[in-house]
């Protein structure tokens, strides 16, 4: 097969897939059901996906349920974004040794190997896109990103089974799989569980060149068809995109941002569940031995140390916190990156502990364009 | 401190249960080590030794509830060149701290067969009511990476890296599933001070706030959303109320959730100060 070919993998031979990926020296990553949720783990093999496993997802709310159903994709996203995979959490930049003598600098090895990650929703192909042009796209590109994401190989696996929080029709990002996958399946259970493939990468091709795989037919094809409208159809949320940019832009004395600052609790979640927020901070860490780390973790602009400039913090109140959040997020990332920062995944909406709903919020301020906060001073 | 020669460490001891002192002991590997920087002179937990003041590093656990140890503490910063208070009842009362919203008496005569031999005063206080403090590390008890980051940027000179923000960031962090979304479980995580690596939630209990407070706390929403998942506002009053009912944060939240049969009764307490 080439780039661009389309073929059909039967459900059987799924396994084939991930051991070619393993034989080829990748990590196989993929969905698994702990702890009430669909997170990434350790895929050996098919029987490690989540089969029947359905989420129901509302803003503040996540819920799993299994059925009999031989689905293995069944469910939109879960609380885990790829981000972490190759942008971690917390990590240690570089290490020095502090003798009397010298000091010793040290980077730590990143040994894992490279990754495949297996189930990557449209929308999640597309966050990974925006987050390579942040991290890497710039004069001075993230090493340690740069190094766990390009050895990477994507199976994204096109969406039949959206959230009510999802929007992804509305950002461009889905439900079909588009931007730099390097195999994009489509699960079909309809007349035979089996997989739409189509090869996006040369390394795709190399993968379906180790698994058998049979000509695609009409069949298949309008099955995968039925599968990517019927989504479209059950797209739970909506936002408007018409001049969005220019919306916020306007209107950053709207009374909806003090409205939804008494309900935001801002704890950080919704900043930290997103695919694209990429914010970090960086402290130096010694101990009485004298080693000396420099540190990296996810940070969020919903952090009070965030805006913390000479003599104190410049975004005190929660509100304006909220206002940067989705102002940069909907609005100025165009100016900044030339393209959205919100892929529609919806993880903001469920994992708010409290349900904030961008897309209402972003919709609350359309309907009052123009309308500013009594006794609120314009930004000069 | 002077040159060429280790600094003093003293530990003092205030009304607590003494568990964020033995956080010193509990540091079992890097204890050699902080024994070799700095001087233990003051440590009832470890030494019947002691040696006078002044001294270069005061921890003090506990907070002050009786006429004598306000007199006292009042001597330990007075020999103290660095006073940093450890653990929840030092910064801000403890769980005795439950007695100053109760009637007065109400407690002792709970507690005590004969309260009458028992001289108290009427509040537990934070070491901050009575004396200027240098640093406050907070928790129930405290994290010992947290105490040994203290001690070590002490020694450094440089400022401790301690997070303001919440729970929530370090079970997003360590990839712990979120329990009130995901299983409606109550957790305090959104507005608790993060430091104990999201301890709890990992092994699948809500947090109970031991930490205190985070930066600008928002507990009026998060009271809301307890409710709206069923809690009687009692329940939710009581979690408010455990560790850090001292700091008014947490402290006015639950009197609110203690008066209230209603949400409406909550909106008041909505807006972050």
């Amino acid at each position: 097969m080439d780039v661009g070919d389309i073929a059909v993998l039967e459900r059987e031979d799924l396994d084939m897939l991930i051991a070619a990926l393993r034989s080829m020296g990748f990590r196989t990553i993929g969905p698994v059901v702990r702890d009430g949720a669909i997170v990434h783990g350790a895929v050996s093999g098919a029987h490690d996906l989540p089969a029947g496993w359905h989420d129901h997802q509302e803003p503040g709310c996540y819920r799993l349920e299994q059925d009999e159903s031989p689905e293995l994709f069944g469910w939109a996203v879960g609380p885990a974004s790829w981000k972490s995979e190759f942008f971690a959490p917390e990590e240690t930049v570089w290490r020095a040794s502090i003798t009397a003598q010298q000091v010793t600098l040290s980077e730590p090895d990143d040994a894992a190997g490279p990754v495949a990650i297996i189930g990557a929703r449209p929308c999640e192909v597309s966050a990974l896109a925006v987050l390579d042009r942040v991290l890497m796209g710039g004069a001075h590109p993230d090493d340690r990103y740069a190094a766990r994401r390009d050895g990477a190989f994507v199976v994204a696996v096109e969406c039949g089974a959206p959230a009510s929080t999802c929007f992804c029709t509305s950002m461009g990002t889905g439900p079909s799989a588009r931007g730099a996958f390097d195999l994009a399946l489509t699960e079909l259970v309809e007349g035979g569980h089996r997989f739409h493939v189509q090869v996006g990468s040369e390394a795709g091709a190399a993968v379906m060149a180790r698994v058998p795989h049979r000509a695609i037919t009409e069949s298949d094809r309008s099955a995968r068809q039925d599968v990517l409208e019927d989504a479209e159809t059950r797209m739970g949320r909506s936002l408007d995109t018409a001049d969005l940019p220019g919306l916020l832009a306007r209107n950053l004395e709207h009374p909806r941002w003090e409205e939804v600052a008494k309900r935001c609790l801002s704890c950080g979640n919704c900043t930290l569940v997103c695919p694209t927020c990429f914010c970090s901070d960086v402290s130096d860490v010694s101990d009485v031995s004298g080693t000396v780390e420099r540190q990296r973790r996810w940070a969020s602009c919903f952090d009070l140390d965030h805006s913390y400039l000479h003599g104190g913090p410049v975004r005190l109140t929660t509100a304006s916190r909220y206002r940067q959040w989705l102002t940069h997020k909907l609005s100025t990332w165009w100016d900044q990156f030339d393209e959205s920062g919100c892929v529609g995944c919806g993880r903001c909406l469920t994992w708010c502990p409290v349900g904030i709903d961008l897309t209402e919020e972003a919709a609350a301020i359309r309907a009052a364009d123009g309308a500013v906060a009594t006794g609120e001073r314009r930004a000069s | 401190m002077t040159a060429g020669s280790r600094p003093t460490l003293a530990v003092w001891k205030f009304a607590s249960c003494d568990g964020c002192q033995l956080s010193l002991l509990d540091c079992e590997d890097e204890l050699l080590a902080v024994a070799d920087a700095v001087r233990i002179v003051h440590f009832n937990e470890m030494s019947r030794a002691k040696a006078d003041g002044p001294y270069d590093i005061s921890l003090v656990e506990g907070s002050v509830t009786t006429a004598a140890d306000a007199e006292r503490i009042r001597e330990v910063r007075r020999t103290s060149r660095r006073l940093i208070t450890i653990g929840a009842c030092a910064t801000a009362g403890g769980i005795q701290a439950l007695r100053n919203f109760a009637a007065e008496g109400e407690y002792l005569g709970a507690v005590y067969a004969h309260p009458e031999y028992v001289s108290t005063l009427r509040s537990s206080t934070p070491i901050s009511a009575h004396v200027p403090v240098d640093l406050e590390l907070q928790g129930c008890p405290i994290d010992r990476g947290q105490l040994l980051e203290v001690i070590t940027a002490e020694l450094t000179g440089r400022r401790p890296v301690l997070p303001v923000h919440t729970v929530c960031q370090q079970c997003k962090g360590r990839g712990t599933v979120c329990l009130l979304v995901a299983e409606g479980t109550p957790c305090l995580g959104p507005v608790t001070r993060a430091g104990c690596g999201a301890l709890c939630p990992s092994t699948g209990r809500g947090c109970f706030g031991c930490f205190g407070p985070s930066e600008g706390a928002a507990t009026g929403p998060l009271a809301e959303r307890l409710l709206d998942d069923g809690m009687a506002p009692v329940d939710a009053s009581r979690l408010f109320a455990t560790f850090y009912a001292g700091n008014p944060t947490f402290g006015d939240q639950a009197v609110a959730l203690s008066r209230s049969d209603s949400r409406a009764d909550l909106a008041e307490q909505e807006e972050p100060t």
